[in-house]
């Protein structure tokens, strides 16, 4: 891939969201995942997909990140229809399982996947460094993936959606077994990517962390039933907490 | 790069993961092994009671390697009875004749082909005995030495259908499938960087089984060894893509033991092992839609009869075209998983 293509997407018109999703709709074999999603994701923005287990977050997040094809609407990222391998190589992307080669140590786990974004040499080593100290796992690089506790498979899954610094970071249940303290500096780092431009898109059922992104939406048997920030969404219900928004939109929708 | 960062880390794991590399390595030479002394074993000799025999004949039989007993009628009877020997014979006038124990076949031919050898030596001088010559082969062939290149063949076949499989199979259901569609590889770079991957480590690992069973065993070896070697790699990648696309259908590492039944096993029924010309026609036509009756072909072709490229090119094209066809299929099937 051309070096100068990309520095073309790194300045997207100041108007062009990096994320539009226009009434996408996915099925499966004949029942309805997603039914008209239209949402729009900027930069610098943490957004947040909110919703109980098999509402369709992980089905719209694979659309956003190129692997699955929406069947009506349209997805597009960084100014580019989706799927697009072009673009791919721009996001991060951290499935709900670790996705991890267990036979192989942390380190050459990470020298697999930042090959595979095009990082080589000192960069890469740099990278894999950055990555792990964030993570806080830099103690363990040259362990066996298959002697890591669960946490700590789910935090070198992250290193790895990082590598490659990409422009959108897509985070599927990240924060899933991990212990309070280290989700806590996980969500500040995420805090810092987001400051230094990064779009970010999670998904999460846990509603404390729906309270720290920049914006919601809530989504429900493959429907968005809100989308705001989480004052707003909290405002607009007179609730004190976003699960309480959440009950409220899901009763009145029903 | 990308196709390299694959072809790195299958051989790393393959590094780490020790037993299997010991499995691929290890087992086949030790079932060649086995094979080598079950079938190089000497000749069997064959248990014969006299009864009534003149001594030039029982001393005849000791010549021909028979253990020989001499027995009264009813001795001979009871050690039959107790299977203590193959075979009783007598002469009743000048008439030869013989019981056999009958049980195990090969035991019946032993016997035979010894009281044969006698009686035609006892033949008077003047009758001419045909002069025998090899075109392949020689009178010291053992089995060992027309199983031994379908054996060469099975292996590299049967092992590198079950790993790649296997790593295929994990692959998807470990999410690192999905993690890799996610990235910017192509879909033929995944199947170009496991067939390089994997052919790169089988390269390695039939080049050790062959030179083991011809340089370490002593397997007859009449032809070309690079020729062997790149016979070992073309069904290695057909196995390779074929375990990868039938893992699509498995879903977990157990169901993928049962294709074993379903696709190895009747493979090896038209590999040569068995006499294919005793087959009906249509049993033969089976064999040729089989990758392995080719490679196996082709293997003993080179190793028995000292054939070279002219002789084994159509096995090598029906080769590269049953790869062909399942690489093809192995990037369709990855459509699945991501449209583009």
């Amino acid at each position: 891939m051309a070096d100068n293509k990309i520095a073309a997407w790194d300045t997207p018109p100041a108007a062009e969201p990096i994320i539009r999703l226009e009434q996408v709709e996915r099925s499966f074999g004949g029942k309805p995942v997603l039914q008209n999603v239209s949402l729009q994701v900027s930069e610098a923005e943490i957004f947040g997909l909110l919703g109980p287990s098999g509402s369709g977050k992980t089905t719209l997040v694979k659309l956003i990140a190129g692997i699955d094809k929406a069947r009506a609407g349209s997805v597009h990222v960084l100014g580019e229809r989706m799927p697009k391998l072009g673009v791919m190589r721009r996001i991060g992307y951290m499935a709900q399982s670790d996705a991890l080669y267990a036979e192989l140590t942390a380190r050459e786990n990470l020298e697999f996947f930042a090959s595979l974004y095009g990082l080589g040499g000192s960069r890469r080593n740099r990278r894999i460094a950055e990555s792990m100290e964030l993570v806080g796992l830099t103690d363990h690089l040259k362990k066996p993936v298959r002697l890591y506790s669960g946490g700590m498979k789910r935090r070198l899954s992250l290193a790895a959606a990082l590598l490659h610094e990409p422009s959108v970071l897509i985070l599927d249940e990240p924060t899933v077994g991990i212990d309070p303290v280290l989700r806590q500096s996980i969500w500040r780092e995420l805090e810092t990517l987001s400051r230094a431009g990064t779009a970010i898109v999670v998904t999460t059922h846990v509603m404390d962390e729906a309270d720290r992104c920049s914006r919601l939406a809530m989504i429900r048997d493959g429907r968005l039933i809100a989308t705001g920030s989480p004052e707003a969404l909290k405002r607009e219900t007179g609730s004190d907490t976003i699960e309480q928004a959440f009950l409220h939109f899901g009763g009145a929708t029903v | 790069m990308r196709i390299r960062a694959l072809i790195v880390r299958i051989l790393r794991q393959f590094w780490h993961d020790k037993r299997t590399l010991a499995l691929m390595i290890v087992a086949p030479m030790f079932v060649l092994l086995l094979m080598s002394l079950v079938f190089n074993g000497e000749t069997y000799k064959p248990d014969i009671a006299v009864v009534q025999a003149p001594d030039a004949l029982a001393k005849k039989l000791e010549q021909l390697d028979a253990h020989v007993y001499r027995y009264s009628p009813e001795e001979a009877e009871s050690a039959l009875a107790e299977g203590r020997i193959d075979a009783v014979v007598r002469l009743n006038g000048a008439v030869p004749e013989v019981k056999l124990e009958g049980s195990d076949p090969s035991a019946n031919k032993a016997v035979l082909l010894v009281l044969q050898e006698a009686f035609q030596q006892a033949v008077p001088a003047g009758v001419v005995r045909p002069v025998v010559t090899y075109l392949h082969g020689s009178a010291s062939m053992a089995s060992f030495d027309y199983f031994g290149p379908v054996l060469i063949g099975f292996f590299v076949f049967f092992f590198v259908f079950l790993i790649a499989g296997v790593a295929f199979l994990r692959e998807r259901t470990g999410g690192t499938l999905e993690r890799l569609l996610a990235s910017p590889l192509r879909r033929w770079e995944i199947v170009a960087g496991y067939l390089a991957g994997f052919g790169l480590f089988t390269a390695i690992q039939s080049a050790l089984i062959a030179w083991f069973a011809i340089g370490a065993l002593g397997m007859m070896m009449n032809g070309s060894f690079g020729l062997v070697l790149a016979f070992a790699l073309l069904l290695a990648l057909v196995a390779l893509s074929l375990g990868t696309l039938l893992s699509a259908f498995a879903s977990n590492e157990f169901q993928m033991i049962q294709f074993i039944p379903l696709v190895i096993v009747p493979q090896v029924f038209f590999s040569g092992l068995f006499n294919m010309e005793t087959m009906a026609d249509w049993l033969r036509w089976l064999g040729r839609c089989m990758p392995l009756f080719y490679g196996a072909d082709a293997l003993r072709e080179i190793m028995v009869r000292g054939g070279g490229w002219p002789d084994v090119a159509f096995d090598a094209y029906m080769l590269a075209g049953f790869a062909a066809v399942f690489i093809a299929l192995n990037i369709f099937a990855l459509k699945k998983h991501r449209s583009i």
